[in-house]
């Protein structure tokens, strides 16, 4: 196994926890209500609690100077491997609420795999990561349905999230050589089997929320090479400036 | 109930002890169950603590609040975050559940108990007040990641229930 291919690897599964739980976090105090702003921040933690273990296990791998902080905040936009999906802005609560359960079914699908990873670490990591997300996949789950399936204007803002982020989500089952040269050695998930059962569940609970499923067949794809939409220099722009203002400051 | 692969020395648990979730100033890490070994090698205490969820930012609070009581208690340490095998809520022992309940927190129900709770609308979370079961989920996330907002519906009070996690 090569150490680079694994480090690769590793950032391919922190990036969209960190870029997810950036955009929620980004709703501390502005959320909806004060319940689902506590909600929605929660969620942020759990993700950036995973993030932190994964970036301390890559810069282990690493070594040099690397360290968990110098992976997550002093990285270029090309060099972060998360999907287009998790980068995408808050537009409304509906979007963000649709956004993050597009990401949670694949996740949690991707943790259930890769509980089973020979590479000790990231089979701990699934495995204390599944009984959190599990909780966020029923939470962004239950609002689906009860704005899907609401008022007429509730309906409408949910319908027209779900079509606008149809597109980013083929992005999560395309293998990178990386994943795909360590799937075969029982470390890494090779993420195109869970492309099934993805849609077979996000169908299921559309159409009980009273969504119509997008049709159209053109996705999008670039995040996990590194090319971004034109959300992400404006949430690196952010979530960076601490570091890049005070390098190497500490709490 | 204790979990068989804890290994702690005798001498150090009073000092443990003493150390309490800063989250939960009632509650000490013991019967948190988020202590899994301390055992002292060459001179030095090596102490193994888990998160109970991922992001806890207790957990970097609680790791030099031990190293400062065995510090005081003449032992140097150095404490570690493992992650396997995971935390559950059975490593609660029975004296923190009723810390729990006392300080406000209604301890976790086993695992379908506390299914029912939060996705089937059953009322069956004790208030904390007055032990009502008249209560009604709030938000299936509350102060923090580990807990959901409860509100008896008896004597109108709001309180935390902590989520089985298992
Ligand atoms: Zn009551």
């Amino acid at each position: 196994m090569k150490k680079t291919n694994l480090y690769n690897y590793i950032l391919e599964l922190a990036d969209n926890c960190l870029i997810a739980g950036q955009r929620l976090g980004e709703l501390c105090g502005h959320g909806p209500s004060l319940e689902t702003d506590i909600a929605c921040t929660n969620i942020s933690l759990d993700l950036f609690g995973q993030t932190r273990s994964y970036f301390q296990y890559a810069a282990d791998i690493k070594g040099e100077d690397a360290t968990e902080d110098s992976i997550a905040f002093l990285r270029f936009e090309r060099e972060y491997k998360n999907v287009l999906l998790v980068e995408q802005p808050n537009r409304d609560f509906a979007y963000t609420l649709a956004r993050q359960y597009l990401f949670d079914v694949y996740h949690l699908l991707l943790l259930e795999k890769l509980q089973f990873s020979q590479d000790l670490t990231l089979s701990a990591i699934a495995k204390k990561s599944i009984k959190e997300v599990s909780y966020h996949v029923r939470f962004t789950g239950d609002w689906i349905k009860r704005l899907g399936d609401g008022t007429e204007e509730s309906h409408a803002k949910m319908q027209e999230a779900i079509d606008g982020l149809w597109t980013y989500t083929n992005e999560l089952f395309e293998v990178t050589e990386e994943a795909k040269t360590l799937a075969e050695e029982g470390i890494a998930v090779d993420v195109s089997t869970l492309k099934k059962t993805y849609y077979e569940k996000v169908t299921a609970l559309l159409t009980e929320a009273t969504l119509t499923i997008p049709e159209s067949k053109y996705f999008q794809k670039g995040g996990k090479a590194g090319i971004h939409t034109e959300h992400m220099g404006y949430l690196l722009a952010d979530m960076q400036y601490m570091q890049r203002a005070y390098p190497n400051m500490k709490w | 109930m204790i979990a068989t692969n804890q290994h702690i020395d005798e001498n150090l648990i009073p000092i443990l002890e003493k150390v309490s979730d800063p989250e939960i100033p009632v509650l000490s890490i013991m019967d948190m169950g988020v202590v899994r070994s301390a055992i002292l090698v060459n001179g030095i205490v090596e102490v193994s603590i888990t998160p109970t969820y991922s992001g806890c930012p207790a957990m970097d609070v609680i790791g030099d609040d031990i190293a400062k009581a065995l510090k005081e208690n003449g032992y140097e340490s150095k404490v570690k975050l493992i992650l396997v095998p995971a935390w559950t809520t059975d490593w609660i022992t029975e004296r923190g559940r009723e810390a729990l309940r006392k300080y406000g927190i209604a301890p976790p129900l086993n695992p379908d108990a506390d299914k029912d709770a939060l996705l089937g609308d059953k009322r069956i979370v004790k208030c904390t007040n007055c032990n009502s079961t008249n209560t009604k989920l709030v938000s299936q996330f509350g102060s923090t990641a580990c807990k959901a907002l409860f509100k008896c519906e008896d004597c109108l009070e709001p309180f935390d229930y902590f989520k089985c996690l298992k």
